[in-house]
């Protein structure tokens, strides 16, 4: 934005720089990776690991949450002055749940398997923290624009991260890759660890050391 | 017989936590001490125990209206005013119980445990006397599991050397992981589904 007041005594920056401070571009990119709300603010994680086994089920319950959060933060943006601050938890969670049954229905109906394949899990997208935290976080003092943007880059954070867990958990569970055998692995001798919950926290465990080290975001104790 | 049994794989072979893996946010969040893992284990059993129950009799209801579709909504809203009203009884009439409990009700209800009892009895089709055991073994054995990482973590953070990009909560998904492994061994005690 500060651009914009000094552009007749700076020279004009290259367009990739000119990007990096656009305000979409930053609340985008905080989303997928600087904040990425399974790995760095570790949000959301029983689904991540939960259903993670099947590459399948990870895009399944990758879309469900986006619209959940996508839904939930727009509408409480838009309702952000008429919600008083006493209720919104309560009023949050009213939101969060009707979108939540609308996934629910929609995956009965149209991909039965899927749905049996996630069981609960669909139901519990209502206690996903991520969901809660955008809404109170961010859409409820922030406009629709920037937070559709925000929501759309937490749920494709936390879909990217889900997608790359069951990426290497179903090959390595089952030797298949979207239910697809892969070449090479067909006398694969399936590690059944893998599927179950140690697996999970296994390659969430490389996959957040992983990240920490890239972006140079540490913890302390 | 049934009842023990059901019990018994609550805490041990189905165990929430480290079996469904569920309840992460908090579990994780709190279990940086074994005391805060036992009061807020405390708090857990009590609210998980208490929903299930209210939550039952509601579904009956339901299911005699014909309305399960909304069942999430009802569960989760009742959920909510449970621990709301809990929290403002405790802080009037037991205040020291509130001090120590208090801080941690408002994240119970975000927690998924909580909900996915009332999902799980209403999928397995339970009765009352095997809803309120399972609830009740199940958040014991979520709040065995909170407390075991909480005396591993809290150790570890005085005697070893954990690498940088490790630390904090990354670690206890590891620990997490191995603890998995171990009740993966307890597989075949008790029973869920009758």
């Amino acid at each position: 934005m500060n651009n914009q007041e000094n552009k007749s005594t700076i020279p004009k920056p290259s367009g990739w720089l000119r990007l990096q401070y656009k305000k979409w571009f930053v609340i985008l990119k905080n989303g997928i990776s600087d904040e990425n709300p399974i790995v760095v603010s570790v949000l959301g994680i029983c689904s991540a690991l939960a259903v993670t086994n099947r590459v399948e089920n990870a895009i399944v319950m990758g879309i469900g949450v986006t619209f959940v959060i996508m839904g939930s933060s727009a509408l409480v943006s838009i309702l952000r002055n008429l919600i008083p601050s006493k209720v919104r938890m309560i009023a949050y969670m009213v939101i969060i749940s009707l979108l939540t049954i609308v996934v629910q229905m929609f995956l009965q109906a149209y991909l039965p398997t899927v749905a049996a394949n996630l069981g609960a899990y669909t139901g519990l997208i209502i206690t996903n923290c991520i969901v809660m935290g955008r809404a109170e976080a961010f859409a409820i003092k922030n406009p629709l624009k920037y937070t559709l943007i925000d929501s759309f880059a937490n749920g494709m954070g936390y879909m990217l991260v889900l997608i790359a867990i069951a990426a290497i958990r179903e090959p390595l569970a089952f030797g298949t890759f979207l239910n697809m055998k892969i070449p090479g692995f067909e006398n694969w001798i399936n590690w059944n660890v893998m599927a179950l919950a140690p697996g999970g926290f296994f390659v969430l465990t490389l996959l957040a050391w992983l990240m920490r080290t890239l972006t140079k975001n540490y913890e302390e104790n | 017989m049934e009842l023990i049994e059901l019990f018994l794989a609550s805490i041990l072979s189905n165990n929430v936590a480290l079996i469904f893996i569920l309840g992460m946010c908090s579990l994780i969040a709190v279990s940086t001490s074994i005391k805060n893992s036992v009061n807020m284990g405390v708090a857990v059993i009590f609210v998980v125990t208490a929903t299930a129950m209210i939550n039952w009799p509601i579904y009956e209801l339901l299911k005699a209206t014909g309305t399960e579709q909304l069942s999430l909504l009802v569960f989760i809203i009742i959920i909510a005013s449970f621990v709301q009203f809990l929290e403002m009884f405790l802080a009037k009439f037991a205040p020291k119980i509130y001090d120590a409990f208090g801080i941690f009700l408002p994240l119970i209800t975000v927690n998924c445990i909580v909900l996915a009892i009332s999902l799980f009895f209403q999928q397995r089709q339970y009765d009352f006397i095997q809803t309120t055991v399972f609830a009740f073994g199940s958040a014991v054995g979520w709040a065995f599991a909170m407390i075991l990482l909480a005396g591993v973590r809290q150790k570890m953070y005085r005697v070893s050397n954990i690498p940088k990009g490790l630390r904090g909560r990354a670690i206890a998904f590891l620990i997490l992981g191995i603890l998995a492994l171990a009740f993966i061994g307890f597989t075949g005690i008790g029973r869920v589904s009758f």
